[in-house]
């Protein structure tokens, strides 16, 4: 024990210096958050979300771009979160406790902590140009998927191993197979801590750049709203057309600076982006509720 | 012979064939992960060797090079590396402090109802596009430090900055999950025994949580390291030694970021970017070996 | 939950078997990439050929002039914008590429206002950029620590103000910016500081610096006496189909060379009245960008 001071004065200087932290912390988040929106929301209107992208007279909007975003994100999630799920739950169930695991892990932490731009790149070489699939959605829901892996994986497997093996230890007791274990118990169970992770990423996604310039393209092309169809290339939902994102778009005038009223843009597009990431996590917070107070 | 009984018997259980398929399609997930990092890897290091196999670029002069100038055949990393790990180390020695705070503050105290909005504030944080943190450096760091302490404002330490402020929600989210793998039972008997809060944090909490923050810092490090373009936009980009740290200065993946979009594939130039990215992949494996160990000794 | 998974990824190998009926509906896709100097005139030019053709999907990238050139060359898309001349870039076989003159733009050194110093010579000039001449007090301005901004190795902008500004001379190692909007933002509020832009970016934060009395305008850019101009390539393969030429006809036209580049802050290359190779040598423009037009209408 430390005989210097009491436990009790010990604690107290804790706590004190603990708030003291907290409080920079929040003057922080509330300084950049607030300057973000604050700086962002006078420029919102209708108009700026619905209304297409201008790159040399002022008044331009980001309604294509809003809607890439969020398409990506969705193609993304689709390609990236059945796999990362599967690995997650190899990962804490069965991976055995060898080398060859503590190699997977590591590759999967290195694979997280390489800069996105070689991903993009990686992904350029391999997806726009030996598959032709040109600049894409798809082209870049993949390449972003791989950089989604890690994180995902990470957090399904912390998921389910922050549940108490009791529930496992049950389940085989009564002759359930493991898998149908992890399936209905222990997965749902995690499903909380697993959809924070899936928040996370949502946010990376909707965030990325270096990633998608080469790969989803800088270009918003003109899309025809009253066209469902796929197939065609002019409908929102084709998977082969490029797709600038909100995101791109705000690093592209900021680097071009071509239009007069970049700065009012990247604002408003900023204060965009992060009103839609917390959009998510809201509901992503009323579901987990909702389903807690259910059972 | 058999009779059906017997045969039904030897029959592998309906549980045991549903484990057999649960298996099967968790391995398979995870092999298809394992293959595309096998192809990165494979990749990179493929693009990043030619530069000294088929340039004819000699290694040594590429590690110990300070001169980076690809019109002029000379490839030196040295200066970058020396940017990518100064700027690294501040980083996280800003934010740790102020990460591991808020994580404490969030998973220990359990007085206040504003560590939930706490913590929702920090994973809004995470949400934040690079680009517009590099877009808050250019328009609010950079002038300030430019008006405090002269210079363009561009430099290590406007990049510090904004990397500790990106990789700050990172670090404390993953510590908060860490303290919360601390069984709640510990914290009770510890209690129950008459220790302080503190004492509890410190003696109990910590050391079982202290493998994993380690995790969290490395993967502070990692995000740190390898931001290209929030660095790119507030650190000035200048291939030299950093002498102070109001110094402009550049990092590997600035000049990666930079360099890519005007060089040529399959030209020098371009060979040495991707033997710069080949030294990020290979600094990433390093960090990512030196924290191993260091949980290993710890447990 | 692990039902709907599965769906999932069916929809994944569905969307994935779309390649196949996608792909037949992009013949009538155009996609452009490179300089991002040029992007604003294409990106506009783009615009107005689509109500032309509407039935014409027009892509316009940027990713910088070396990604133009070599996407051009690979084939991975229809016509790669560049400021440089391709046989300026290393790596690339300017002999399958087929260049295309649409516009030009001027580069000037720039410094901000309170150096004090709005002309200098070549040599001066020189001497900022290679590190000689640290103070603005050298060349008759304040007492002011010069800072030398770049743009990035293998700009297009950087290469040819080294080339025509800095007599050939490399530009010394110091600070980097990869676009001209944030040079223009630094120059602008960084005392004794100095970079190059093209002249569609000049603000009234920033002085454009005269070269031995020349001042940079349009006017002495046509006539050559402003040395520090670079073309507006578009490259396309030798090959090349209807839809690229139409397209570049269109670009030629009347509507984007007198309406679109001059509102834009770019000089077209048909009011040149001279023309520079790649390796410098001039010779006089009448007539030329009528040729490069009718080369290309004339091809089967």
């Amino acid at each position: 024990m430390n005989n210097k001071f009491k436990p009790q004065i010990a604690d107290k200087i804790f706590k004190i210096v603990l708030y003291i932290i907290v409080f920079l912390v929040v003057l922080l988040l509330c300084g950049l958050l607030g300057y973000i929106m604050l700086g962002g929301i006078p420029y919102i209107s209708w108009h700026f979300l619905t209304s297409s992208s201008d790159y040399i007279y002022a008044g331009g909007g980001i309604g294509i771009q809003l809607f890439n975003s969020i398409y990506l994100t969705v193609i993304t999630l689709l390609i990236s979160l059945p796999l990362s799920f599967g690995a997650g739950i190899w990962l804490a169930e069965y991976a055995p406790n060898n080398w060859m695991t503590d190699l997977i892990r590591n590759s999967l932490e290195v694979l997280s902590s390489l800069p996105s731009i070689v991903i993009g790149l990686f992904g350029f070489l391999l997806f726009v140009i030996k598959f032709r699939l040109g600049f894409s959605i798809l082209a870049g829901g993949l390449t972003l998927a791989f950089f989604n892996l890690p994180l995902l994986t990470r957090s399904t497997e912390n998921a389910i191993q922050n549940i108490s093996d009791n529930q496992m230890f049950a389940g085989l007791a009564l002759g359930v197979s493991r898998w149908e274990v992890v399936k209905n118990i222990i997965v749902p169970e995690a499903f909380p801590e697993i959809i924070t992770g899936i928040i996370l990423s949502t946010g990376r996604i909707l965030g990325e750049t270096a990633a998608l310039i080469y790969t989803a393209g800088q270009s918003a092309s003109i899309v025809d709203f009253s066209n469902w169809n796929p197939l065609s290339i002019t409908s929102p939902l084709c998977p082969l057309r490029p797709a600038e994102t909100v995101a791109v778009h705000i690093w592209k005038i900021n680097t071009e600076g071509t239009v007069p009223d970049s700065g009012k843009i990247s604002a408003g597009s900023a204060a965009v982006l992060l009103s839609m990431v917390l959009f998510f996590d809201l509901i992503a917070r009323y579901s987990i509720n909702k389903k807690n107070k259910r059972n | 012979m058999l009779d059906p009984i017997q045969i039904d018997l030897k029959k592998s259980s309906t549980a045991s064939r549903r484990e057999k398929k649960g298996q099967y399609l968790t391995f398979f997930c995870i092999g298809i992960s394992v293959l595309i990092i096998v192809a990165l890897i494979f990749f990179i290091t493929y693009k990043g060797l030619l530069l000294f196999l088929k340039d004819k670029v000699s290694p040594l002069s590429f590690l110990s090079g300070v001169r980076w100038d690809p019109n002029n055949d000379k490839f030196g990393a040295l200066s970058m590396m020396i940017g990518s790990i100064t700027v690294t180390i501040l980083a996280v020695l800003l934010a740790f402090p102020f990460s591991f705070g808020t994580a404490i503050f969030i998973s220990e105290i359990k007085s206040s109802k504003s560590k939930k909005y706490l913590r929702l504030a920090i994973e809004m944080l995470i949400g934040i596009p690079a680009v517009v943190y590099g877009f808050v450096g250019i328009s609010v760091i950079v002038p300030l430090l430019r008006s405090t302490m002269g210079g363009t404002g561009f430099g290590l330490l406007s990049g510090a900055i904004i990397l500790a402020i990106m990789i700050l929600p990172t670090i404390s989210t993953l510590c908060v999950d860490a303290l919360k793998g601390v069984p709640e039972a510990y914290r009770y008997t510890s209690r129950a025994l008459g220790a302080t809060q503190w004492q509890t944090l410190h003696k109990v909490v910590l050391p079982i949580a202290r493998p994993q923050v380690a995790v969290a810092i490395l993967f502070g490090m990692s995000q740190a390291f390898g931001e290209a373009v929030a660095i790119q936009m507030v650190i000035g980009n200048a291939t030299l030694i950093p002498t102070h740290l109001m110094s402009p200065a550049a990092t590997l993946t600035s000049v990666i970021t930079i360099g890519m979009g005007d060089s040529v594939r399959g030209s020098v130039e371009n060979d040495a970017l991707w033997s710069l990215a080949l030294l990020l992949l290979l600094i990433s494996l390093l960090f990512n070996l030196i924290a191993h160990f260091a949980m290993r000794k710890r447990t | 939950m692990f039902n709907r998974k599965f769906k999932l990824s069916c929809l994944i190998l569905m969307t994935v078997t779309f390649l196949t009926a996608c792909r037949p509906l992009e013949r009538n896709s155009l996609t452009l990439a490179g300089s991002t100097a040029f992007q604003p005139i294409v990106e506009m030019a783009a615009k107005g050929y689509n109500l032309r053709h509407p039935g014409t999907v027009i892509n316009v990238q940027g990713g910088g002039s070396g990604t133009g050139v070599s996407q051009v060359q690979e084939g991975a898309i229809d016509i790669g914008n560049s400021d440089l001349f391709a046989s300026e870039k290393k790596g690339i076989n300017a002999s399958r590429l087929r260049d295309h003159l649409i516009a030009v733009t001027g580069i000037t050194p720039i410094v901000n206002p309170k150096a004090g110093v709005k002309n200098v010579s070549q040599r001066q000039l020189v001497a900022i950029f290679t590190g000689k001449i640290v103070n603005w007090r050298q060349l008759g301005g304040e007492d002011l620590k010069i800072t030398v901004i770049n743009r990035s190795i293998g700009s297009g902008t950087r290469n040819n103000f080294e080339k025509w500004g800095l007599a050939g001379h490399s530009s010394m190692v110091a600070q980097e910016q990869s676009s001209s909007g944030t040079v223009c933002k630094i120059v602008g509020a960084t005392p004794g500081a100095i970079s190059y832009i093209a002249f569609p970016y000049i603000n009234k934060k920033i002085q454009p610096l005269s070269i031995d009395g020349v001042k940079p305008s349009m006017q002495n850019v046509k006539s050559n006496k402003w040395k520090i101009w670079a073309y507006e390539h578009m490259y396309t393969l030798k090959k090349n189909d209807k839809n690229t030429r139409s397209f570049l006809n269109y670009m030629m036209s009347d509507y984007v060379q007198q309406k679109i580049i001059p509102k834009l802050g770019y000089i077209p290359v048909s009011s040149m009245s001279i023309k520079r190779s790649d390796n410098g040598t001039l010779s006089s423009s009448e007539g030329s960008h009528k040729n490069i037009a009718r080369s290309d209408t004339n091809r089967p």
